[in-house]
């Protein structure tokens, strides 16, 4: 390597922060070389968010609008929380490429393209009438790169056929980055080396060090940049996204509860890299089953818990409607599991691959008649882990069932995850009833604290019983049409869900404890609204913030804190659902701010929606 | 379990303190007391046992075993008894279900779970009608059937649940007579030995709705012509002394033909009942063998030898943790790229 004399022959610049956009064909590994990026970017010691946004197509005609796959990464040397409104600087393989995305780069931003694919039938494919070029010379930087042809001479001699080595252009792009942003290289080619052998291995190493070289001694780049590494909390960091997390979670609790766990899931996006990642840990004992259809995953997943397992279930909005005649019987029966919600946008198929809030009233109401379920939010990518071992212990303690509603946004996002001590994660080993200390065994006696009922398991002599999706009779569990059982029933779950806000930590105000402005978010718009927030503090505004991971119950300092402000701003990515409840709930008039456009929040959306709330006259 | 004295345990000791709620006369009855009757005989500990059903009136029978039961979903149960298995393979898990609730709403995870060969058994009480709400056509309903919802007569065509199950790849079918107890009992036993999935499809009378249907071999006068047993190794012959008759296959049709008392019926050319061919095109010609044309089979129709689910399942998480090492949740965190600040 000679990375570090070429820091000598170049001006190095430093700047603060730098946001990068990837966009190719969804063949051409954007998804791949921003994810390595990112990584050696997380190695750098930048603070850093990511955002891959790719069709739900597997590989659109090439050339194509429709086919252009993109990754941005946003770093910087100081906390950020989103992977940033506008590019700095967009790579763009293809014209379509250029064309779905450069309305997006901040004016004067940097265009890097891959000028070999700029022909005119490339052109005509992606809808350009005429060259556009010249016109994007007046507004940006343009550097043009001929990438496929550089590639091409650095990989000669290689027993690889043409379409193989144009594959590799990708990785010749991320060593000129590499070089242009002062990025070791090492961990990636660490990974193409657990990842490739032969010349496939050699033709893509070969052309990462040839793009770093090339960097250093084009005239294209005058100056390199340098990101000074972030002040972070000190410890252990990782990258990591949502997904993996939702998947390192689930197994973490099997560890951590001591008892085998049970994944039932049927494919669907972009849920299924969880199911994904689960299958390979069966060396923990955790065990994944791919199920017929939504229906059988969520009743498969139900069984396992009769059964004593750690169960859990996966899926996104339509699945998990699918899924919502199980959870009320599993509301009934009263038995521990976790159903995750990886909500996209919808209604019906939607657009698979993009990001909404949408699900939230469906979650809670979603079921027919009367049936509370628990619901936690994650808000990060690195949240999703804490957040499945605490469903886990509400649903075991509470013998409920409980929803997870992540989001397509934090499910494919990465951030760099503070990796727990896990010597100092809680350690809460199952107790599951016996028939010594239970006496006479009854299905529905309930812990007067909780209100659970005991988790028996087939198994255990002496505990034989039968549930079902009959009404209960109180304490024994039998079948009862008697109007006040069932009114009393009705009342005993809805207690006993409400009664898990008891162990809640009170919600914590960022900013003043009263005032003028409150903005109020849940889930995967924490990144967003915590950075629209420091800027319109740097403005001077004086306003506060709260974010709820728990949705139900909520926190029970929630209604008292709304009513310290004179106005509540409510920012959700669907039609206004947490703004609805909290209305109803505590006849305050919220100020719903939604976007539905599958796509997450922009700062400038939202400080321009609290500027202006600012202005308003109070009411 | 195994260090204590061995206590003799009756059918007294699977019948619950529930008051069984079928309508009189029901062939639900004589089914539960075969399997109460027939539960002490398999060696299995009572806390062992999982009986699981969907909706409809067979599916009320957990309620009534002092096992562990669960009365789940329309048509689900398969799945529930699916993630039970999966996770306890040492459980005994039934499944209780009913032509509507297995084969109309559940048709799929039925499917599934057979051709899974998860090792539970599958009992099918088939009285060609919805009763629990209240008399419509069922998916095994015969076509012209005049019902609460086909006023004018079906026009579905039905399902046999013993081609379907075939269909699937069962590892193991039989179908059984409600109050055919001593037949019935012989049937669960098999079911419960044999490791795999078990599909027993039991001929069931509903008084209410549909009463009758199986008269012809419900009645023991008639069976012995109606009912064709199936029995490993003998030849298809059914009938009483002086009018023996057999199935004999030509070019892979059947046909009945006549026996006299003193024929040797395979001399004769009588099909030689076999439950493991490896194709299963047998097993389907006699699924379809119906009346009044034929008798009606009832036995084994298929028995073979397939790995189940479960057990392929937990190998895999045998062999994982001794390829390599239970897993530990510090070095999963820490794999791969990390950085210390």
């Amino acid at each position: 390597m000679t990375a570090s004399k070429s820091r000598l022959k170049k001006h190095s610049e430093r700047v603060e922060r730098v946001a990068i956009r990837f966009a190719g064909d969804s063949g051409d590994g954007m998804q791949l070389t921003g994810a390595r990026f990112s990584d050696e970017t997380a190695l750098a010691g930048n603070d850093l968010s990511t955002f891959p946004d790719f069709p739900a197509e597997i590989r659109a005609p090439a050339g194509t609008m429709a086919g252009v796959s993109g990754f941005q990464i946003h770093f910087s040397s100081h906390d950020i929380h989103t992977p940033a409104d506008q590019p700095d600087v967009l790579i763009a393989f293809n014209p379509a490429a250029l064309r779905a995305n450069v309305d997006d780069v901040r004016p004067k931003g940097m265009l890097i393209i891959n000028i070999d694919s700029f022909n005119q039938k490339a052109l005509t494919r992606a809808g350009y009438d005429g060259d556009p070029l010249p016109d994007l010379r007046d507004r940006y930087q343009l550097v043009e790169v001929p990438f496929t042809s550089l590639n091409r001479e650095a990989l000669q001699g290689l027993d690889l056929s043409q379409r193989e080595i144009d594959r590799c252009k990708n990785f010749f792009a991320l060593g000129m980055l590499c070089w242009l942003y002062g990025r070791q290289m090492e961990a990636t080619e660490r990974w193409l080396g657990g990842k490739f052998k032969g010349d496939i291995l050699e033709g893509n190493v070969r052309t990462l060090r040839a793009g770093h070289a090339f960097g250093e001694t084009t005239e294209l780049f005058p100056v390199s940049f340098e990101v000074p590494a972030a002040k972070i909390e000190p410890g252990t960091y990782r990258n990591i996204t949502g997904n993996q997390a939702l998947a390192w979670g689930i197994v973490a609790a099997g560890v951590q509860m001591e008892r085998g766990v049970f994944l039932g899931a049927y494919p669907i996006t972009p849920a299924s890299e969880v199911l994904h990642e689960v299958a390979r840990y069966r060396h923990f004992g955790v065990k994944t089953f791919q199920a017929e259809d939504e229906m059988a995953a969520a009743s498969s997943t139900i069984g396992a818990a009769f059964a004593g397992q750690l169960a859990v279930t996966i899926s996104s909005g339509p699945g998990f409607v699918l899924k919502q005649e199980a959870l009320a019987l599993a509301s009934m029966v009263e038995l521990p599991l976790v159903a995750i919600n990886v909500q996209r946008a919808g209604p019906s198929t939607g657009s698979p691959t993009k990001t909404e809030q949408g699900d939230l009233l469906a979650a809670l109401f979603g079921r027919h008649s009367q049936s509370p379920i628990p619901i936690l939010a994650p808000c990060t990518p690195g949240d999703c882990f804490h957040i499945i071992l605490e469903a886990f212990r509400i649903a075991v303690r509470y013998m409920t069932p409980v929803i997870v509603l992540s989001d397509g946004y934090i499910a494919n996002s990465s951030e760099p995850w503070l990796i727990p001590d896990v010597d100092a994660l809680d350690r809460d080993p199952i107790r599951f009833a016996s028939a010594q200390d239970v006496g006479e065994f009854q299905p529905y006696a309930r812990d007067p604290e909780t209100l659970a009922r005991p988790w028996a398991i087939p198994g255990t002599k002496g505990l034989e019983h039968r549930i079902g999706g009959l009404t209960k009779q109180d304490i024994t569990g039998n079948v009862s049409y008697e109007a006040d059982n069932h009114r009393k029933m009705n009342q005993l779950r809805k207690d006993k869900i409400a009664g898990i806000a008891k162990q809640f930590a009170p919600i914590e105000i960022d900013g003043p404890v009263e005032g003028e402005i409150l903005i109020v978010g849940w889930g995967g718009t924490l990144g967003s609204i915590t950075a629209a927030v420091e800027a319109v503090r740097e403005d001077g505004l004086s306003v506060s913030r709260i974010h709820l991971r728990h949705l139900n119950p909520f926190p029970k300092n929630l209604g008292e804190i709304l009513g310290r402000f004179e106005k509540v701003l409510l920012p959700e990515l669907s039609d206004g659902h947490l703004a609805l409840l909290l209305r109803a709930r505590f006849l305050i008039d919220i100020r719903s701010l939604t976007k539905i456009e599958g796509q997450p929040f922009k700062i400038s959306e939202l400080t321009e929606a609290i500027r202006e709330l600012h202005s308003s006259s109070t009411a | 379990m195994a260090a204590q004295p061995a206590v003799k345990i009756s059918r007294k000791d699977f019948v619950s303190d529930q008051d069984v709620r079928w309508c009189p006369g029901c062939g639900d009855y004589s089914i539960l007391a075969n399997v109460q009757r027939v539960m002490p005989d398999l060696g299995v500990p009572r806390e062992n046992v999982v009986f699981v059903s969907g909706i409809g009136c067979s599916s009320r029978f957990p309620y009534y075993m002092n096992t562990y039961g669960f009365h789940t979903i329309h048509g689900r149960a398969p799945a529930f008894a699916t993630g039970i298995k999966a996770s306890r393979p040492e459980l005994s898990v039934w499944i209780v279900t009913g032509d509507g609730d297995g084969l109309s709403i559940g048709g799929n995870h039925l499917l599934h779970t057979i051709r899974r060969n998860i090792d539970t058994q599958i009992l099918l009480f088939n009285n060609q009608i919805y009763g629990l709400t209240k008399g419509q056509y069922s998916p095994t309903s015969e076509v012209g059937i005049k019902t609460k919802s086909t006023p004018q007569g079906s026009i579905d065509h039905p399902v046999d649940p013993i081609a379907f199950a075939l269909g699937c790849g069962a590892t193991f079918i039989a179908r059984t007579i409600d109050v055919d107890a001593k037949h019935m009992q012989l049937i669960l036993k098999r079911a419960h030995e044999h490791k795999g999935t078990a599909f027993i499809e039991i001929l069931q009378n509903c008084p209410v709705f549909n009463d009758g249907i199986w008269e012809a071999v419900e009645n023991r006068k008639s069976r012995t012509t109606a009912a064709l047993v199936l029995e490993h190794g003998e030849p298809l012959v059914f009938g009483q002394q002086g009018h023996r008759q057999g199935i004999v296959f030509k070019d892979g049709i059947p046909s009945v033909i006549d026996l006299a008392d003193d024929d040797d019926p395979i001399e004769r050319g009588v099909v030689v009942h076999d439950e493991r061919p490896n194709a299963s095109s047998y097993a389907g010609v006699l699924a379809s063998l119906r009346r009044p044309d034929f008798p009606i089979p009832v036995g084994v129709f298929r028995a073979v030898e397939k790995p189940t689910y479960e057990e392929m399942l937990q190998a895999q998480v045998d062999s994982a943790i001794a390829d390599r090492g239970r897993g530990d949740l510090k070095a999963l965190l820490h794999s791969g790229d990390t950085w210390t600040i």
